[in-house]
């Protein structure tokens, strides 16, 4: 027999206001969806919610990242100078703090020697090592300024930089170092002569610059220089020579990691360290000393007694080292924090660190700029 | 390029030329959010294809109408994260600035109190 009082009870159930339903998502699963929690097997839980309903029949509110995003992401700069930058990022998921390292390493551009025209080069580093390291060379400018060169382009004033290397080591004196600081830019283009075809046409250089490039608003006061002076290229024995023409175009690091912007770039979720009991006493000193990242430290007791703290988490690279101990594996919880990522990028010199990276974002709009055009 | 059929839009695979995970799993990240979608995922035919298959199956909307907007969104979000970037570098910046400045300051008075001292002892130095 339903009885009225039955009757309204059940219009007014809702599940989710009964005074022992926790609301939001029960622990359990909650740091199932924000941490990833590292065993000795595999980490465990490294993937974000797969799908939009998730945790819907739990959770409800946090089953959609998309809608709090613009209120939660948020950057936090720990330290940047002219080529480092670190930063934290909050509230991202970690598809996109890929997709920017994946940019950042494979398609942001710069420019780096793709031609080398060897005149002469007696040293004992053969023409196609040689052409090689001085590929690698990264140059300080920036590939904004320039333009791609394309197939059937000439090598112009827009899309190319000349550099001219001629060393020669003295016959009777001793070894000599030949370092990037000898590499000379030449801001109005090659200066070797092709073989002229007809007999009294003009010859021609290898590039055809219509003006020289320090005229250029961008480079008159500004030149063209080479990020580190000091990288060694080769060593000339006495009377060894080396005379060459390098010729840097812009690319990107897919084609080759020369063209790479950074010398690297890359992130780690935040780390969390947290004890599950009291750790006292001789286990306390015993916790502190396996750590070799000082993450703990002892705090003294009124009584004279001694316990661990968690100090200094960030530092953390887990290591699992303090985990390796039989007693103190069940103190300690070491956990990652899946929207959390410490950003690190080097810059080889082009561009500012953090330059680079919106950079990258660019690139990435542009994309699904791309994508968005193709399906219209 | 997108392939489909003429009877049942909302089922569709599309094919990126060019792209690679990069773009691929973000684009499947914000796919998954939408609560229209049934089941995005993708996957690169080869290692040395240079493309990237995108399936998108939803509850009825034209597939390619969601993953349209998933790269609307997309695109909006990498605008804000980059306002946010800006905003932080920026502030960074002068807080560094600033902290020079205060720092040169101390500087320039812990001279001026040496200078200062130095002259009283001199001048001690002379009434004696
Ligand atoms: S995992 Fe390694 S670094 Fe982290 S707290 Fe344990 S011992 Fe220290």
């Amino acid at each position: 027999m339903v009885t009225e009082e039955d009757k309204i009870f059940a219009k007014n159930f809702n599940i989710d206001q009964l005074p022992d339903v926790p609301a939001g998502l029960p622990p359990h699963l909650k740091l199932k969806q924000s941490r990833v929690v590292p065993k000795n097997v595999a980490p465990l839980n490294t993937d974000s919610a797969i799908y939009s309903g998730g945790y819907v029949t739990t959770g409800g509110e946090e089953s959609v990242k998309v809608e709090s995003f613009y209120e939660n992401f948020k950057v936090d700069v720990i330290s940047c100078t002219e080529t480092d930058i670190e930063f934290d990022m909050v509230g991202i998921d970690s598809s996109f703090a890929n997709a920017f390292r994946r940019i950042l390493i494979a398609e942001v551009p710069s420019m780096a020697i793709e031609k080398v025209l060897i005149a002469n080069n007696t040293s004992l580093v053969i023409d196609e090592v040689l052409a090689h390291r001085i590929g690698l060379i990264p140059i300080a400018v920036d590939p904004r300024l320039f333009e791609y060169l394309s197939e059937n382009d000439q090598p112009n004033e827009k899309n190319t930089i000349v550099f001219k290397l001629h060393v020669k080591c003295p016959k009777g004196e001793s070894r000599l170092k030949v370092l990037t600081s000898e590499l000379q830019w030449l801001p109005n283009g090659s200066e070797f002569l092709k073989e002229a075809k007809g007999s009294n046409a003009k010859p021609k250089t290898y590039t055809s610059f219509s003006c020289s490039q320090d005229s250029l608003p961008e480079f008159a006061d500004n030149p063209i220089t080479l990020s580190h002076l000091d990288i060694l290229i080769a060593k000339l024995s006495p009377g060894q020579e080396i005379e060459l023409e390098a010729h840097a175009v812009k690319g990107i690091g897919k084609t080759h990691a020369k063209w790479s912007p950074v010398g690297t770039a890359w992130y780690r979720m935040l780390p969390e360290v947290v004890l599950k009991g009291e750790v006292e006493d001789e286990l306390a000193e015993r916790l502190v000393k396996a750590c070799p990242q000082k993450v703990f430290d002892i705090e003294d007791m009124g009584n004279g007694g001694k316990r661990a703290t968690v100090a200094q988490p960030r530092k953390c690279t887990l290591c699992k080292e303090c985990v390796r101990d039989d007693e103190l594996v069940d103190f300690v919880d070491l956990r990652s924090v899946k929207d959390h990522f410490i950003y690190n990028i080097e810059s080889t010199g082009s561009l500012p660190p953090d330059v680079l990276f919106t950079e990258a974002v660019k690139i990435l709009e542009n994309k699904c700029e791309r994508v968005l055009a193709a399906l219209s | 390029m997108e392939h489909g059929s003429f009877t049942n839009n909302s089922h569709a695979s599309f094919t990126l030329a060019e792209e690679d995970h990069t773009l691929a799993n973000a684009v499947r990240f914000m796919l998954n959010q939408d609560p229209r979608v049934t089941l995005a995922g993708y996957s690169i035919p080869h290692p040395s294809l240079d493309r990237v298959n995108i399936r998108v199956q939803t509850t009825g909307d034209p597939a390619r109408e969601v993953l349209k907007d998933a790269c609307q969104e997309l695109m909006l979000m990498n605008r804000h994260v980059r306002s946010v970037f800006d905003k932080a570098v920026a502030e960074f910046k002068v807080e560094q600035a600033r902290l020079k400045a205060e720092e040169e300051e101390r500087e320039k008075a812990k001279e001026e109190l040496k200078k200062q001292r130095e002259q009283l002892e001199s001048m001690d130095i002379e009434g004696n």
